[in-house]
């Protein structure tokens, strides 16, 4: 489903702060693939994500989604194919706009806006229903302004808002790192049952390392910029966060604090 | 009875320029001085047709035409070419300055025997102030309902979504640049048509009279939003509206009190500038009074 070959980025080249972000990584994930990944800071995990999403161009090599190139594509026109949650519960969503205008954009992602009027009472009634699922009370809030939500559901509605047009990768940047711990598992728990109803290929970025056990079915660890190591479904099933540790410390020739992962 | 006709009628004509205003300044979140230019561009483009024998209605629709152009080329500057918003906005206004003297062919044309869109239709008899108003009224009224419709079909939702968080919006596969020309082009065609109406109403067309129109239009803006109210779009726009209206009558009360009409501006910009510290203001007050007891 989605093909990453070679891809390279440095950021501020030929300059005192110049930062090689990404060093010929290559991923390759089926169509179905769970995959969570972790490193810690400046390993490169949310650059991959960026250049996936198109936030910025790679310096080097290719990025594919289901046959498509879409190396050269501006962010916009990707989001045909990639449904995203970031990490800051404001980024997801227009705080300043209802819950039912939001949705209704969302349902639209990559189609080109008509003139035809975005509120009709069969959509408010699909909305409803889909909130209904959130199980957040949001189906009785449809004209309420998102930026009176909490984080937690904010981030919840922008997870329905990602997955609601059926992406073909769904990319979830620490999605529940600003969120309190219990706030956080019930919006993985949410994640985990949309992904898996949906069956959608999914690459989720997370600081807990508990959590990338727990979920998904492949975990990569990054490092500078590169990916360390690729576990399967199969092996993954039988680490602990010790074993991550311990293999981090063989790959990488370095002993890995585990606060900077579990922490930071 | 008569200042009250006159004053309502120009907060009709005004009116247009403070929709235009708000959707820049709050819509996509951008202060667009392009308006200054845009408003006397809308102005010498209608004096200029109507001086050459067009219909009222035609020379609106041309004065709309060139100012979507205008904020067209600062959609472009802004986009494409990544000048910030402020000064593309400027750099449009000051080349508009000179375009509006090409347009003209001189600094002032006067409308003495043309017919405008205010003499066209004697509507029942009525005095001019007062065929003014009703055709003010419904000018502004048909911009409003076509602008309610327009920002709440897909294409309108997706412009508003721009402004509050173009990150969301990308994400959701709009490209944010055409929607930033598109609310600039929209927001200068709107002031250009007010620029008409304004020249129309008081007979001739100056190079000059854009000068301070962008404090005028926020000006009605923030007196719309603190009295009437933000609950939705709909109701912006129609406390813009109202908005220009009070601006207007403010503005014939403080001279009616004995304020020189030369120190207008310097008065509009205080009232501004008060109105856009007036949160940061409260919260000092409140801090302040919390701290006494």
């Amino acid at each position: 489903m989605l093909h990453i070959d070679n891809i390279s980025k440095t950021f501020n080249p030929g300059t005192i702060t110049e930062k090689l972000a990404l060093h010929n990584v290559s991923l390759h994930l089926a169509p179905g693939d769970f995959v969570t990944v972790i490193g810690g800071n400046g390993a490169g995990k949310s650059t991959l994500m960026n250049s996936i999403a198109g936030t910025y161009p790679v310096d080097a090599g290719s990025i594919t989604i289901a046959g498509t190139d879409i190396t050269k594509w501006p962010e916009h026109k990707r989001a045909k194919y990639i449904g995203r949650v970031f990490q800051d519960p404001m980024m997801g969503t227009a705080a300043g706009m209802m819950i039912e205008e939001n949705l209704a954009i969302a349902e639209r992602r990559g189609l080109t806006p008509t003139l035809r009027w975005s509120s009709s009472a069969d959509g408010r009634e699909h909305f409803r229903r889909l909130l209904k699922g959130l199980n957040l009370g949001l189906e009785d809030r449809l004209e309420s302004k998102v930026g009176l939500l909490s984080g937690g559901q904010r981030q919840a509605l922008t997870l329905l808002m990602a997955t609601m047009a059926q992406p073909k990768l769904l990319l979830l940047d620490e999605h529940t790192a600003a969120l309190d711990p219990k706030t956080a598992e019930k919006v993985l728990a949410l994640t985990e049952k949309i992904v898996a109803q949906q069956k959608l290929t999914t690459l989720m970025i997370t600081h807990n390392m508990r959590d990338a056990l727990k979920y998904g079915n492949r975990l990569i660890m990054m490092y500078e910029g590169h990916i360390l190591f690729d576990i399967d479904s199969e092996k993954k099933k039988t680490l602990g966060i010790k074993d991550l540790l311990e293999m981090f410390e063989q790959a990488a020739g370095s002993e890995l604090s585990s606060d900077s992962l579990l922490l930071s | 009875m008569d200042l009250v006709i006159a004053t309502v009628s120009q907060g009709m004509l005004w009116a247009l320029l403070a929709i235009g205003v708000y959707l820049t300044f709050r819509v996509l979140d951008i202060a667009d001085l392009t308006v200054e230019g845009s408003f006397p561009l809308g102005a010498a483009t209608a004096a200029t047709m109507l001086v050459a024998g067009v219909h009222p209605l035609m020379a609106i629709l041309g004065a709309c035409l060139t100012g979507m152009l205008a904020g067209v080329v600062t959609g472009f500057l802004c986009t494409k070419l990544k000048i910030p918003a402020l000064l593309a906005g400027i750099l449009t206004m000051i080349a508009l300055y000179s375009v509006n003297l090409r347009i003209m062919g001189k600094a002032n044309l006067p409308l003495l025997q043309q017919d405008t869109v205010f003499t066209i239709w004697q509507v029942g008899g009525l005095d001019k102030s007062m065929t003014t108003l009703v055709i003010g009224t419904v000018i502004v009224l048909v911009v409003a309902l076509l602008n309610y419709w327009f920002f709440g079909t897909e294409l309108g939702t997706a412009v508003r979504a721009t402004g509050f968080n173009p990150h969301m919006i990308r994400a959701n596969g709009i490209n944010t640049d055409n929607m930033i020309v598109l609310g600039l082009l929209l927001s200068n065609g709107l002031v250009a048509i007010s620029g008409a109406l304004v020249a129309q109403s008081n007979g001739f067309a100056d190079v000059g009279m854009g000068v301070g129109t962008i404090v005028i239009g926020l000006a009605s803006v923030i007196i719309g939003e603190v009295l009437f109210g933000t609950r939705s779009f709909k109701n912006c726009l129609i406390s813009v509206i109202l908005g220009s209206i009070v601006y207007r009558a403010v503005i014939a009360i403080v001279l009616q009190m004995g304020m020189p009409p030369n120190d207008l501006k310097l008065f509009t910009a205080i009232l501004v500038a008060l109105a856009l510290s007036l949160p940061l203001l409260q919260a000092r007050w409140n801090k302040f009074r919390k701290g006494v007891h």
